[in-house]
């Protein structure tokens, strides 16, 4: 049988303001345990929690993002349940009147078509504290550093039917925050994490079939391997004629399997009820205007102003605004060289390659814009040939100066004085006597060697194509 | 008789320098150590840290600042979190908290110069209607140590009956400020929802707790909301809205004041001693120029079965953060976590606290959150409206406060519904988060009787008004208890 899979994701990104959702405390990653806590995010008695706008802009400039509806009225809500690192017993949370209602992202395909998921609704809440189970023998530790961190819970329509349709959909939306500013969008800090609901069916059937949740899943990798995972696992069910049993699952990235966390008779009845200590959120129309006043050009509409602007083709494009960090980049050296093809082929090709083998980031990279930039203007104005060039790229990667500085101090100037040219070309040919009989009995092929001759004595800086012209011309004589 | 002086005359002779405030204080705590051995009025007593505030006091004195709160000693209910002095909230479970900050309320009292010297008894959680459920043991009754002096506020109220202190906090749930006031013969002011912040009182029901103060008269309960009243950045509910000086039109005329008594509150449950006094109280407004008005809130007797659901549901929530894993009580060796939290809030809470946590549980459940919850918030609509029609007609309500005279210890501790009951004229009020009050108004054997006066939103200046009028023209709230004199 032909099964077809169901997949709807849940998606946590940790807001990027400076303090906590409903108190003073900062919220930057990585402080001493407990030292970011204050007596809110302790839940100690008598404290009440106070509402940070911030985190409301942010969740509204994702909702103009995904052309959403934001409600005028959204409610915070208390999700109740014990566990040691939730202070208060319940997560303020949005339940029944989310701040964020439905919109949609279009993700692109590998066979280059275009799908649109469905959001259904975006909500804000606040993250818990962490349990450490390390180092506390036959304890555990609390760190509450992380509780009361804004978080926007993002939950899809269930349109994904395959796991590279869902990473491409997990990529899109980080991909939005990212643009936003509303997220670092850190996979490895667990600021942007995501849960899948995962189902199969008999293709051509229309009612879903039983789901399992997939909790806490942290990259991208991790997602299209713990989906494919659960997806063979529940098709081999159902062919041996088994049933899929809705559950919460976990997915074991050492092991690379999901295995059972809770099923439906053990789910938590979270008993949702408004909260009473914060009032209703308003937002008014002028608000959102004025917030979508400043909304940045985001990656749809900036891959296709620079398939216009720059000539881009399609997938240059995509490549190159797949991030905001790598799209500033990109215009800032197509910018500054007034060569964009080149600019993006030198981004895709070698910053790319050197990012990737030391696994930085575009905003790391030790290559400024302006220094590739720089350097792009040495090839077009042939002071450089392209294949020198790699070796500028390369001292400027480790620290050695821009372009023309090393271009200056290697000496690796190429040598356009036709008059200097000249003189080499001719002794290139009263050396190689036969070489020239062979290109004169028409052996065009030969070209190459006096090419390569000339090249190896002026190691590579001859101008090849005035190298080219002046060969010819001195060997037809 | 220094104790038996209100915050006004005791204001006028610290400014005249009759006394100062650390005499004051030291007798304050001298009478509490003599007194209160029979009372159990007071969780703490923190006579350090009140002589130290008292000096305090005298200096600002000396230099002639400070307000009429200046050096003036104050009680707080063992709610309101107050920095380096226990909280207990009358719980086990809070035996060992010491707050790392001052509520609120106690923050802006010692602006004011105010001197605390204690913390009061109260209902577990401010749970209850006696304050039988304190694990601090009982409060008694001045006027009858037999008898229970109402709860939740029953130390707040009994030590001021007492004259232990001049005046104390309280807290209004459902009733916990204006019951005991009643019971013991004091004035007890719920301001309106929002009105004093609840930043650092411990929850019991979020959305219709309220603090307030206990005094022996309504131009003092005046003088103490003057310093608690006002908008607090750090509590999402407090309402930003002016603050008036309440003691500035105390001496109003009541010539043309509409009064509603709703007949509902005359009904059946109301003991005839009690409705004697109160037909007696309304006919000294008469003689002081208001017009009686009868009026009718149908939705009354829907009041106390929908708190019972409110409250509980808000209550089973805001009472989780006590699992024993970052302050307050911890069982002994815990096995394992699940061990931890049944052991820990087990041995914690008590039985009264347990039962509003389950049936605040139950109704929140998944399949009776309808049929409970949110019935029970349309109930309270309901009841809003009743008022809001009300108040169209008349500028305040009147009627008892509570159905009977103080109850002996013991009579109800063990029928949670007939204990539930004697809120049933104080609960709607807390519902619609209108101010109320409730005042001295007579005796039925030898027991004081308390008006209770409702008022629209805000309308607290307008309740002092009427109280602090009817004090002028009656005595009942001079009125000292046997061996309290």
């Amino acid at each position: 049988m032909e099964w077809e899979t169901v997949i709807g994701l849940e998606i946590h990104t940790q807001l990027a303001t400076k303090s906590k959702i409903f108190s003073g405390a900062p919220t930057a990653y990585g402080a001493a345990p407990n030292t970011q806590a204050c007596a809110v995010d302790l839940g100690l008695p008598g404290v009440l929690p106070v509402l940070n706008h911030e985190a409301v802009n942010m969740a509204i400039k994702f909702g103009l993002a995904i052309d959403a509806e934001i409600s005028p009225i959204s409610v915070f809500a208390r999700k109740n349940y014990f566990y040691p690192d939730l202070p208060k017993g319940y997560q303020i949370s949005q339940y029944e009147l989310p701040i964020i209602g439905r919109g949609a992202v279009i993700i692109e395909l590998q066979d280059g078509s275009s799908k649109t998921i469905g959001v259904t609704r975006a909500h804000l809440e606040e993250d818990a504290g962490k349990s450490l189970h390390e180092d506390f023998h036959g304890m555990t530790g609390i760190d509450l550093n992380r509780a009361g961190t804004p978080l926007l819970e993002i939950v899809s329509e269930p349109d994904m039917r395959s796991a590279k349709e869902a990473v491409a959909y997990m990529r899109k939306i980080h991909s939005i925050v990212r643009y936003l500013e509303i997220s670092d969008g850190n996979m490895q800090e667990g600021s942007f994490r995501c849960d899948a609901n995962i189902s199969v069916r008999p293709k051509g059937q229309k009612e879903f079939g039983t789901r399992a949740e997939l909790k806490n899943i942290n990259s991208f990798r991790f997602v299209e391997r713990a989906i494919d995972y659960e997806v063979e696992r529940q098709i081999d069910i159902l062919e041996s004629g088994g049933e899929v049993v809705q559950e919460t699952r976990l997915y074991d990235a050492n092991k690379g399997e999901t295995r059972p966390m809770r099923s439906k008779e053990e789910a938590m009845d979270y008993r949702y009820f408004p909260d009473p200590d914060l009032l209703p959120v308003e937002i008014k129309p002028e608000v959102i205007e004025g917030i979508r006043k400043l909304m940045p050009e985001l990656p749809d509409t900036k891959k296709e102003r620079f398939i216009k602007e720059y000539k881009l083709g399609h997938e240059d494009a995509a490549f190159l605004t797949a991030s905001r960090d790598m799209a500033d980049y990109f215009e800032a050296v197509a910018t500054q060289s007034a060569e964009p093809k080149l600019s993006a082929n030198w981004i895709m090709g070698e910053l790319s390659g050197f990012l990737n083998k030391e696994n930085r980031e575009i905003n790391q990279s030790p290559v400024s814009a302006e220094m590739l930039a720089g350097l792009i203007q040495r090839i077009k104005d042939n002071t450089i040939s392209g294949k020198i060039a790699k070796d500028v790229f390369e001292a400027m990667w480790n620290g050695e100066g821009d372009a023309d500085a090393i271009i200056e101090s290697k000496g690796l100037k190429q040598i356009t004085d036709s008059g200097a040219l000249e003189s080499l070309v001719d002794e290139v040919i009263t050396n190689n006597p036969k070489q020239v009989e062979q290109f004169k009995a028409g052996k065009d092929k030969v070209l190459g060697f006096f090419v390569g001759q000339i090249m190896k004595a002026t190691q590579g800086k001859a101008n090849p194509a005035q190298v080219n012209e002046l060969l010819r011309k001195k060997l037809s004589e | 008789m220094m104790h038996s002086k209100t915050i006004a005359e005791l204001a006028a002779g610290l400014q005249k320098r009759d006394f100062s405030s650390e005499e004051l204080t030291r007798a304050t705590l001298e009478r509490i150590e003599q007194h209160d051995g029979s009372l159990n009025s007071f969780i703490t007593v923190s006579g350090e840290l009140a002589l130290e505030q008292a000096r305090l006091a005298d200096q600002r004195l000396a230099k002639g600042e400070g307000s009429a709160l200046t050096g003036i000693p104050v009680a707080q209910k063992d709610i309101f979190c107050t920095d380096g002095v226990l909280t207990s909230c009358g719980s086990r479970m809070l035996e060992n908290f010491i707050a790392p900050y001052n509520a609120t309320v106690v923050e802006r009292m010692n602006a004011a110069g105010a001197v605390m010297v204690g913390k009061t008894n109260m209902d577990e959680f401010a749970m209850g209607s006696s304050n039988e459920t304190s694990y601090y043991g009982a409060v008694r009754n001045p006027w009858n140590t037999a008898a229970v002096p109402g709860g939740s506020s029953g130390g707040s109220a009994a030590a001021v009956a007492a004259r232990l202190v001049p005046a104390a906090t309280g807290t209004d749930t459902g009733g916990s400020i204006r019951q005991p006031a009643s019971l013991c013969g004091i004035t007890g002011l719920k301001p309106t929802y929002g009105r004093v912040s609840r930043y650092g009182m411990i929850a019991y029901a979020s959305s219709l707790d309220q603090g307030g103060p206990l005094a022996q008269t309504a131009e003092d309960a005046a003088i103490l909301l003057n310093a608690m009243a006002g908008f607090d950045e750090r509590d999402s509910t407090s309402v930003d809205t002016p603050v008036p000086d309440y003691t500035a039109g105390l001496g109003n005329d009541l010539g043309g004041l509409r009064i509603g008594l709703p007949k509902e509150y005359f009904s059946q449950g109301l003991d005839d001693g009690v409705a004697g006094v109160i037909d007696m109280a309304i006919g000294e407004y008469k003689k002081l120029g208001a017009e009686v008005v009868e009026i009718s809130l149908p939705n009354s007797p829907l009041a106390v079965p929908a708190y019972y659901v409110v409250a509980p549901a808000e209550c089973s929530s805001n009472l989780s953060r006590f699992d024993g894993v970052r302050f307050g009580h911890r069982c002994e060796a815990p096995k394992d976590l699940e061990d931890l939290y049944k052991r820990s809030r087990g041995e914690g809470f008590g039985a009264e606290v347990k039962r509003r946590i389950m049936i605040g549980t139950y109704a929140l459940s998944a399949g009776y959150y309808d049929a409970y919850y949110l019935k029970a918030q349309k109930v309270r609509r309901l009841i809003s409206e009743d008022f809001r029609q009300a108040f169209d007609k008349v500028d305040v309500i009147m009627g008892p406060t509570a159905p009977t005279v103080a109850f002996n210890l013991g009579e109800k501790a063990d029928d949670p519904i007939t204990m539930y009951l004697s809120d049933i004229y104080t609960i709607a009020v807390n519902l619609a988060g209108l101010p109320g009050i409730s005042i001295p108004a007579g005796f039925v054997k030898d027991m004081p009787v308390g008006l209770q006066i409702i008022g629209n939103y805000f309308e607290e200046a307008r309740l002092l008004n009427a109280a602090h009028r009817f004090q002028q023209t009656t005595d009942w709230h001079k009125q000292t208890p046997p061996g309290f004199e």
